[in-house]
């Protein structure tokens, strides 16, 4: 068998398999979104050059098992042809997970698929000195688990109050997770605390009368790792309400990793080992 | 908050979401336009979901009060919103 590259076959989302000449072949998937067009040709890809079955991974992707390695290419232009392309691997830019968000989802703050597009254009299959993740949850539900990615982005809203509008009903109370808002039904007041505030924007999703609205944002969690080892990633900025100021957030962050990490060192242990201050300075540097 | 008068009361916190919001709409069926429905529901889901649906359909939550055993009074006008 002829000498393989199997670094140059991660890069483009080829995964060894312990059968030594078969594949598994990973797509790209853009915010956990596929259309039906795509999904038809992935399956006639797999019935023909596969076992006839794909492999959903944990992050929102698809995978082709035990495609030859003498296939590679006619699957490729099969899968084109189809608006389907394949994913990456590797210490680069990985896919890019997402919620639905609130073109579709009730709790949704932010449009996660958006979004996700606008990063993969950015930022998608970028190189680094490790595995880059990036996942976007729609609001404090946190069902994409924002916290497991080396930078992650939860949709939040500011919450702001309108006294004429309110009719002091106390549901906001009721539903506030940090106890961040009092309720005088008597007196006709309202107390709110916003350092308590967790931007979840359930007082605004949920008040009967509107009184509550706000502006939608992102914030961010860097550093997070769910495999050998496990951490949390941590907010470390208040929440960006311009969409141009996150992506340059990404950008430094992105430049901050390649700087600092080391080859096959996770951004997580770059942070630990160089320190949290330098990200948070170099983020605020012009 | 209103000197309106209470006209009907229902305990949904015997079961569990979806019927929860059924029981609602069946003892808003059985009162006016106008008129005030108390709820009284569990923490957690029902009061995340019941005071939202009941926005969707038109009906204005007038007070939620916390009682001691993780339960909420929940009062509603029926149609308040329309």
């Amino acid at each position: 068998m002829a000498q393989v590259d199997y670094k140059a076959l991660k890069k483009i989302g080829l995964m060894t398999q312990i059968q030594k000449d078969r594949f598994a072949m990973r797509l790209k998937v853009v915010g956990g979104q596929v259309t039906a067009e795509q999904l038809q040709k992935i399956g006639e890809v797999a019935k023909k050059y596969g076992k006839g079955y794909i492999h959903l991974t944990s992050r929102q992707g698809i995978e082709i098992p035990f495609v030859g390695l003498e296939d590679i290419e006619a699957v490729k232009a099969e899968l084109a042809a189809g608006g389907v392309s394949l994913g990456t691997c590797g210490p680069r830019v990985r896919t890019i997970t997402a919620c639905q968000g609130s073109t579709v989802c009730p709790s949704g703050l932010i449009d996660t698929t958006a979004l996700a597009e606008e990063l993969d254009q950015r930022f998608g299959g970028r190189e680094a000195p490790h595995k880059f993740k990036f996942g976007i949850t729609g609001c404090r539900n946190n069902c994409l688990k924002a916290e497991e990615n080396d930078l992650g982005f939860k949709g939040g809203l500011q919450p702001e109050w309108n006294r004429e509008a309110c009719n002091f009903c106390g549901l906001c109370e009721a539903l506030c997770p940090t106890d961040a808002i009092k309720v005088d039904k008597q007196k006709k007041n309202l107390e709110f605390d916003a350092a308590k505030c967790s931007y979840c924007g359930k007082c605004a999703k949920g008040c009967p009368v509107d009184a509550w609205s706000g502006e939608n944002g992102y914030v961010l969690y860097f550093g997070g790792l769910f495999g050998n080892q496990i951490a949390t990633a941590q907010q470390i900025l208040p929440i960006i309400f311009e969409k141009e100021k996150l992506f340059t957030i990404v950008e430094k962050t992105l430049a901050f990793f390649s700087k600092h990490g080391r080859p096959g060192e996770r951004f997580r242990h770059t942070l630990d080992r160089v320190g949290w201050e330098l990200l948070k300075q170099e983020l605020s540097q012009e | 908050m209103s000197a309106d008068k209470v006209v009907a009361f229902v305990d949904v916190t015997d079961v569990v979401c979806p019927v929860t919001f059924v029981k609602v709409e069946v003892a808003l069926e059985e009162i006016a336009d106008g008129q005030l429905l108390e709820i009284k529901l569990n923490d957690g889901e029902a009061i995340k979901n019941i005071p939202r649906s009941l926005k969707d359909d038109g009906h204005l939550v007038t007070s939620v009060e916390r009682r001691d055993d993780q339960t909420f009074q929940v009062i509603v006008k029926k149609g308040g919103l329309r």
